[in-house]
């Protein structure tokens, strides 16, 4: 899997992903962070405009979390998904013009017009669906990994959750039987500080919730989830252990979300200030684009090409959503039962 | 079909669906608690983890939600489990996974997927096990759009209709009466199935129709040997599915006999009779009806622990006679 070391420098104190990755692999995740900021800010400006109704949750300032897990996944490898999933999907290589479509409600989108932005999946590319349930992904995760493993695939199973899901009993249930049964399964904690507006320190009563694997008996590992390298690095370990039938990990990606909640956010539990340390210099895409460079990776130049490349690719993915067609009313009670054939 | 029958108990009924079932098919495998060497709380899958192994035959621990959800993520990408809980009423546990995940799961993904998961509930009262291990919770699922809810009577039933859920490509929910797991009855060797969602007349008659689930049936069926010697010629309907259920038998039925009379053990509120007397009321059935319909279910309290009480509970075969001859003679 190693590849060429990347860019000018070299050497064993390199961050993970430049001993691991190739130049053009590189530029390929920042490709994919900026698609997903992108995303999130053209699915934001379209509810504005009432195109798209309901309500959402949106990843942005959590790009590298997504990314870093997604970088040693094949697309054979799964993953479960929460309501604050766009992410997760597009990483794992769903493309942004079948959510746009989605979103919009049509019936060229990933769910047909029935899932939206909270059910967002892309079976295809081994996203088994995004989950309006807190926690309600995490065992279905771990009985993708026991269909894994007893079928004897290579397979391994990301269940991407958040902080507010740790407390959920689903949680320990699923850890534990992963444990047990020694799955490939990695359990995804994006640590965003805030359980809607319940801070962890308020809802949770370990310090890290990373020290909860303890307790089932598997690695606990807590890293800067805005940090591209730490991610991708804390990734391969974990996909490393389960695929060669070491069982679980859990991982901590400590991040935060730009955005309020959802929708509904009056951003009445954190301060201004807070929000605007972790934009300002916290930023998972700056932070990665300036070490890019640090590294002769990327020039400015490049950088400006892939951000006209995903402004294009945005802008013809909404034109393909709004063009696409509506369901039919007719169709109300299609895919409520498998149809026979 | 010329397969040799025998005598087997519902339970061994059950057994031998399951067994037949891993047999032609490598993707179906056993869940739940204590199923292992302990042979189930109700001696179900008895000694099949001696034949299959422990890997097919998977004791989980004490987590419904987590189990349930275990077998769904197997079902979704592509193994074929069958989910034991313990008591039908520890569903309440698993409720998330059964009616947020399994159930919904297909449509929400625009028929991305299938939920081939078969989850089986020993249910109903009798065993004096009071008010949490006795309850018959089938309405509740009964409700949910995505789920197929089915309760066999007999053994023929329970085997068949068991087959027919392994190789449904939706999730099947499957309630078996606890007081059924000894009763014996014919069964065929061998595969075969019983469709889901088709209602059987067990008995057929001119002035009543009793429409009955599950462990009502019998009861159903014994009063009606009584109702015979006194002239009152009694049809039993047994629903066998709730979801989808079959109004179209019971439909051709009343309009035969022009009287109703619902039989179920849940709670009678907002139950499977209220469903099917909404059918009828709906239907041109309606217009047969020579008297008001008559549902008998379980009382409005928790299930007790005191045998009377718990009797008292759920409709017995007097109230069915009682029932019946009040209908047939105007008195209703």
């Amino acid at each position: 899997m190693a590849q060429a070391t990347a860019g000018k420098a070299t050497g064993a104190n390199l961050p993970f992903i430049y001993r691991e990755y190739s130049p053009e692999q590189l530029k390929q995740a920042l490709h994919k962070m900026y698609l997903i900021r992108r995303f999130e800010e053209g699915a934001e400006d379209s509810y504005t405009r009432g195109l798209i109704h309901g309500t959402m949750h949106l990843s942005i300032g959590q790009e590298a979390s997504a990314m870093g897990i997604c970088m040693p996944l094949t697309l054979d490898d799964q993953i479960t998904s929460t309501h604050r999933g766009h992410g997760h999907c597009i990483a794992k290589g769903a493309e942004v013009a079948k959510m746009f479509a989605e979103f919009f409600g049509k019936t060229t989108g990933y769910c047909r017009g029935r899932g939206g932005s909270m059910h967002i999946a892309d079976v295809t590319t081994g996203n088994l669906g995004a989950n309006g349930i807190v926690g309600g992904g995490l065992p279905i995760a771990v009985g993708a990994a026991l269909t894994a493993k007893r079928t004897k695939s290579e397979r391994v199973v990301v269940s991407f959750f958040g902080d507010g899901a740790n407390n959920e009993g689903a949680f320990h249930e699923a850890l534990n039987m992963a444990s047990i049964w020694k799955l490939p399964v990695i359990f995804v904690c994006e640590n965003n500080g805030y359980g809607m507006s319940t801070s962890t320190a308020r809802s949770t009563a370990v310090a890290n919730i990373a020290d909860r694997a303890a307790a089932y008996a598997m690695p606990g590992v807590i890293v800067d989830g805005n940090n591209l390298s730490e991610v991708a690095e804390a990734s391969h370990e974990a996909v490393k252990r389960a695929r060669a039938g070491e069982g679980p990990t859990l991982i901590e990606s400590k991040t935060y979300r730009h955005r309020g909640h959802s929708k509904s956010d009056r951003n009445r539990y954190r301060t201004k200030e807070e929000i605007e340390d972790w934009m300002t210099n916290r930023d998972p895409i700056t932070l990665y684009e300036t070490q890019l460079q640090e590294f002769g990776v990327i020039d400015q130049a490049g950088i400006e090409g892939i951000r006209e490349a995903v402004r294009q690719e945005i802008a013809d993915a909404i034109e393909f959503a709004k063009a696409s067609p509506s369901p039919e009313i007719a169709n109300l009670e299609r895919y409520v039962y498998t149809e026979s054939l | 079909m010329d397969q040799p029958v025998r005598e087997l108990s519902y339970a061994q009924a059950i057994q031998e669906a399951m067994a037949i079932a891993m047999e032609q098919d490598e993707r179906v495998f056993l869940m739940g608690e204590d199923i292992g060497v302990y042979g189930g709380a109700f001696q179900v899958t008895g000694d099949l983890v001696e034949r299959f192994g422990a890997d097919r035959v998977i004791d989980t621990p004490i987590s419904e939600l987590g189990g349930a959800g275990v077998a769904v993520g197997a079902a979704v990408t592509g193994l074929r489990p069958i989910f034991e809980f313990q008591f039908s009423d520890f569903a309440t546990l698993a409720m998330e996974q059964i009616v947020n995940q399994a159930a919904k799961m297909r449509y929400m993904l625009g028929g991305a997927v299938s939920v081939p998961v078969v989850m089986r509930f020993p249910a109903g009262s009798g065993t004096g096990a009071a008010a949490q291990h006795s309850q018959s919770l089938e309405a509740w699922l009964g409700h949910v759009p995505g789920l197929k809810v089915i309760q066999p009577a007999t053994p023929h039933d329970a085997k068949g209709m068991l087959l027919a859920a392994v190789a449904d490509p939706d999730p099947v929910m499957i309630f078996e009466h606890k007081l059924l797991y000894k009763m014996k009855g014919p069964v065929p060797e061998g595969y075969y199935t019983v469709p889901i969602g088709k209602a059987e007349i067990r008995r057929e008659g001119r002035d009543l129709t009793i429409v009955a689930t599950s462990i009502m049936v019998h009861k159903a069926l014994e009063a009606a040997k009584t109702l015979e010697a006194e002239g009152i010629d009694v049809e039993v309907v047994d629903l066998r599915t709730i979801r989808p259920m079959d109004t179209q038998t019971v439909i051709d039925s009343v309009k035969k006999t022009s009287r109703l009379l619902c039989v179920y053990e849940g709670v009678k509120t907002l139950g499977v009779g209220a469903e099917v007397s909404a059918a009828i009321a709906e239907s041109d059935a309606f217009d047969f009806l020579d008297a008001p319909i008559v549902r008998l279910g379980g009382a409005e309290t928790p299930i007790p622990y005191n045998p009377e009480l718990e009797k008292a509970t759920v409709p017995q075969v007097p109230d069915i006679l009682k029932a019946a001859r009040d209908l047939v003679s105007g008195r209703r």
